[in-house]
C-alpha cells in the first residue's frame, strides 16, 4: 500500500528515454518553444484572416 | 438514421465497451483497479487524459460556439502547457514518491486527516454532480434531435459505462479510452473532410472578413471575454487546479511503469491540447461559411424547440419570422457572392461592409426568433449553438459517417463519464471508507469490493441526478462557476503543501475553510467574471495560512513533501 519512502526518484536532469533529449529540462523547455510558436502561428493567422 | 448508422453507432460503441469488460475481467488487485496496469505505456496515459478531459459538450459545443462567436475561445486554453510543465516537475514526482492512489492522500500525509477528508470531499461534492451533467447534457441534444427517449438515453449510456468500469477499474478505463480516442479522431477528421469538399471558394476568407477567425487578442481590456492574457493566466489557474488537484486527472497519471510515462503522456496533451482545440473551434468558423452558402438554413437551430411552439397560439408570429430569416438570408448570400467577386478585383471594401450588414440583419432576426420564443414560453431553451454541429451531421452527412459521428458523441460521454466514475470511487474508497475502517485496509479483497460497489453507487447517483435535472441549459454554467468557486481553494492547500513547509494541518484547514467562506461571500456580493475566483481562492488560502500558522507558532516542519 502507500509508503513515505521514495522508491521513484527522477530528478529533472535525469534522461527522459526521448531520443534527441538529455534531460526533463530540455523536453519541458521543447515543450514551452513549441507552445510559443502555436501562439506565434495563431497569431499570424489571425493577421491573415481576420 | 437508417441499418448502417445503427450498425456503426452500437457496434463501435459496444464493442468498445464488451472489450473492455472481457479484458479486465480479472482485475482483483486493488492497485491495478485504481492505478491501471502498470505495463501502460505514454501514449495510452496521455489519451487517457485527453479523453477524460473532452466530454461530447467539446466536441458538440464548441464548433456551436465557435460559428456564433469565432474561434477566440481556442485562447482559453493558453494556460494549460504551462500548467502540466508544472505539474510535471512538482506534482506528479511527489504523488510518485509516495505512491498514493489519491491526490488528497498526500494531503493526509502532509497535514493531517481533517485537511484529507476537506479535500476529498469538496472533490465529491462537485464531481460527483459533474458526473451527472457528464451523462445528461448530450442526452438531452441526441433525444431531442434524434427523436430518443431522454430517460433511456440516459440510463442505456450510464449503465454502459458502469458495466465496464465496475469490472475493470482504472485499467478498463485506460483501455477503452484509448480505442474510444481512435473513434473520436477518426469521426472529426471524416466531418472536416467532407466539410471541406462542400466550401464554397475562399471559405477562410470569408470567415475572416466576417470576424470568425480572430483566434489571439493582445488587448488588454478587461472587459473582453477572451484574451491572451485572460487565457495564460485565467487558464494557468484553472488548469493547474484541475490536472494537479483534482483525482479524475491525477488517477490518469499515476498510473503507468514509471515516472517516465506520466510526465510524457502530461508533455503530449501539452504539445497537442491547443492545436487539437483550434481544429475544433475553425471547424466550427467553417460550419458557418458552409451554412451561409447553403439556400436554406433553419433560423433556429433547435427545432423541435422551435417546432413545439410553431404549432401553438404564435404560429403567426413564427411563421413571420421564418419568412423574413429566409429573405434575410438570400439576401447575406447574395452579398457574400458579390464580396468575393469583388475581393478578386481589388475594391472590395464597399461589398465588405454590406455583406457584413446583410449577416447582422440575419444575427437580428435570430435574435427576434429567440425572443418570440421566449415571449411564447419563458422557460423556453433558447441556446441553439448545441445544435448546429448535430443539425450539420444529420442532414448533411452520408449515411455511415452520421452512426460514425454519434459514435464520437457516446465514445466522449463514456470516456469522461468513465474517468470520472473511477476517481470518484478511488477517493470515496481511499479517503472515506478505509478511513473510518481501518482495519479493512489490510484486506485487498475487501478494498477491491468496496471500490466496486462505489463505482456502481457513484455511477446510479450520475443517472438519478440526470434524470432528475430539467435545467442544463443554465445548470452546465452554473457547474462551470462552483467548480472555479472551489478550486482555487484547493489549489491553495495544495501549493500550500508543496512549497510552505512551515505551514501545519490546522493552520491550513481553517485557513481553507475561510477562503472558501470569502469566495462565496464574493460570489454573491460582487459582479467579476467567474474564473477569477480560482487566483482569488487560491491566493487568500495561502495567505490566510501563513497569518494563521505564524500567530499559532511553528511547532515542527513536515517531512513528507
Amino acid at each position: 500500500m502507500s509508503s513515505s519512502t521514495p522508491p521513484n526518484s527522477a530528478p529533472d536532469d535525469e534522461s527522459p528515454g526521448v531520443p534527441g533529449f538529455r534531460s526533463w529540462r530540455g523536453v519541458y523547455f521543447a515543450v514551452f518553444i513549441w507552445f510559443v510558436i502555436v501562439v506565434v502561428l495563431l497569431a499570424v493567422f489571425t493577421r491573415a484572416f481576420a | 438514421m437508417n441499418l448502417l448508422d445503427w450498425v456503426v453507432l452500437l457496434g463501435t460503441m459496444l464493442s468498445i465497451a464488451a472489450y473492455g469488460t472481457w479484458r479486465t475481467r480479472h482485475t482483483d488487485h486493488l492497485d491495478t483497479y485504481l492505478k491501471g496496469n502498470r505495463n501502460v505505456g505514454w501514449g495510452a496515459i496521455g489519451l487517457s487524459i485527453m479523453a477524460t478531459q473532452g466530454s461530447t459538450i467539446t466536441y458538440l459545443s464548441l464548433p456551436g460556439q465557435a460559428y456564433e462567436n469565432g474561434i477566440a475561445f481556442v485562447q482559453n486554453y493558453f494556460g494549460l502547457p504551462l500548467a502540466l510543465i508544472f505539474v510535471c516537475v512538482f506534482f506528479l514526482p511527489i504523488y510518485r514518491r509516495l505512491e498514493v492512489y489519491t491526490a488528497y492522500e498526500y494531503l493526509g500525509k502532509r497535514f493531517d486527516a481533517k485537511t484529507r477528508l476537506l479535500g476529498a470531499s469538496l472533490f465529491l461534492l462537485q464531481r460527483g454532480v459533474q458526473a451527472g451533467i457528464t451523462v445528461y447534457a448530450p442526452a438531452i441534444i441526441l433525444s431531442s434531435v434524434l427523436g430518443w427517449q431522454l430517460n433511456l438515453t440516459i440510463i442505456f449510456t450510464g449503465l454502459v459505462v458502469i458495466v465496464y468500469t465496475v469490472t475493470g477499474g482504472s485499467a478498463a478505463v485506460t483501455l477503452t479510452q484509448k480505442w474510444q480516442m481512435a473513434v473520436i479522431f477518426g469521426g472529426m477528421v471524416a466531418a472536416f473532410v467532407i466539410l471541406l469538399r462542400e466550401l464554397p471558394a475562399g471559405a477562410l476568407a470569408t470567415a475572416g472578413a466576417m470576424g470568425k477567425l480572430q483566434a489571439v487578442d493582445f488587448s488588454i481590456d478587461p472587459n473582453k471575454r477572451y484574451t491572451v492574457w485572460s487565457g495564460v493566466l485565467g487558464g494557468l489557474f484553472l488548469s493547474l487546479s484541475y490536472f494537479g488537484t483534482d483525482q479524475s486527472q491525477v488517477q490518469r497519471y499515476i498510473g503507468g511503469a514509471g515516472l517516465r510515462e506520466g510526465r510524457l503522456g502530461l508533455m503530449f496533451n501539452a504539445a497537442l491540447k491547443i492545436p487539437m482545440q483550434f481544429f475544433i473551434v475553425l471547424f466550427g468558423a467553417l460550419l458557418f461559411v458552409y451554412f451561409q452558402s447553403q439556400p436554406a438554413v433553419p433560423v433556429f437551430f433547435n427545432r423541435t424547440e422551435w417546432q413545439r411552439h410553431a404549432q401553438g397560439p404564435q404560429a403567426a408570429t413564427f411563421q413571420a419570422i421564418e419568412q423574413k430569416h429566409a429573405a434575410l438570408h438570400e439576401a447575406a448570400r447574395t452579398k457574400i457572392a458579390a464580396w468575393t467577386v469583388a475581393k478578386n478585383t481589388g475594391n472590395s471594401a464597399s461589398a465588405k461592409a454590406e455583406m457584413i450588414a446583410a449577416q447582422q440583419a440575419v444575427d437580428g432576426v435570430r435574435k427576434e426568433a429567440k425572443d418570440a420564443l421566449l415571449a411564447a414560453d419563458p422557460r423556453a431553451k433558447i441556446k441553439d449553438s448545441d445544435y448546429i454541429f448535430i443539425t450539420f451531421i444529420m442532414s448533411r452527412l452520408p449515411h455511415g459517417v452520421i452512426g460514425l459521428l454519434l459514435a464520437v458523441m457516446f465514445a466522449s460521454t463514456l470516456s469522461s463519464k468513465a474517468g470520472e466514475l473511477n476517481a470518484l470511487a478511488a477517493t470515496s474508497t481511499i479517503d472515506l471508507w478505509r478511513q473510518f475502517r481501518p482495519l479493512a485496509a489490510h484486506d485487498e479483497a475487501r478494498n477491491v469490493r468496496a471500490a466496486k460497489w462505489f463505482t456502481a453507487f457513484w455511477g446510479i447517483f450520475a443517472i438519478a441526478f440526470a434524470l432528475f435535472a430539467s435545467f442544463a441549459e443554465n445548470l452546465i454554467e452554473a457547474l462551470n462557476i462552483i467548480a472555479s468557486i472551489f478550486y482555487g481553494v484547493l489549489l491553495g492547500v495544495f501549493l500550500v503543501a508543496f512549497f510552505i513547509k512551515r505551514v501545519q494541518g490546522t493552520a491550513i484547514f481553517f485557513s481553507a475553510i475561510a477562503a472558501q467562506i470569502l469566495v462565496i461571500v464574493m460570489y454573491f456580493s460582487l459582479n467579476i467574471g467567474y474564473l477569477w475566483y480560482n487566483v482569488i481562492g487560491c491566493a487568500a488560502c495561502i495567505l490566510f495560512s501563513l497569518i494563521l500558522q505564524t500567530a499559532l507558532g511553528s511547532k515542527r516542519p513536515a517531512q513528507v513533501a
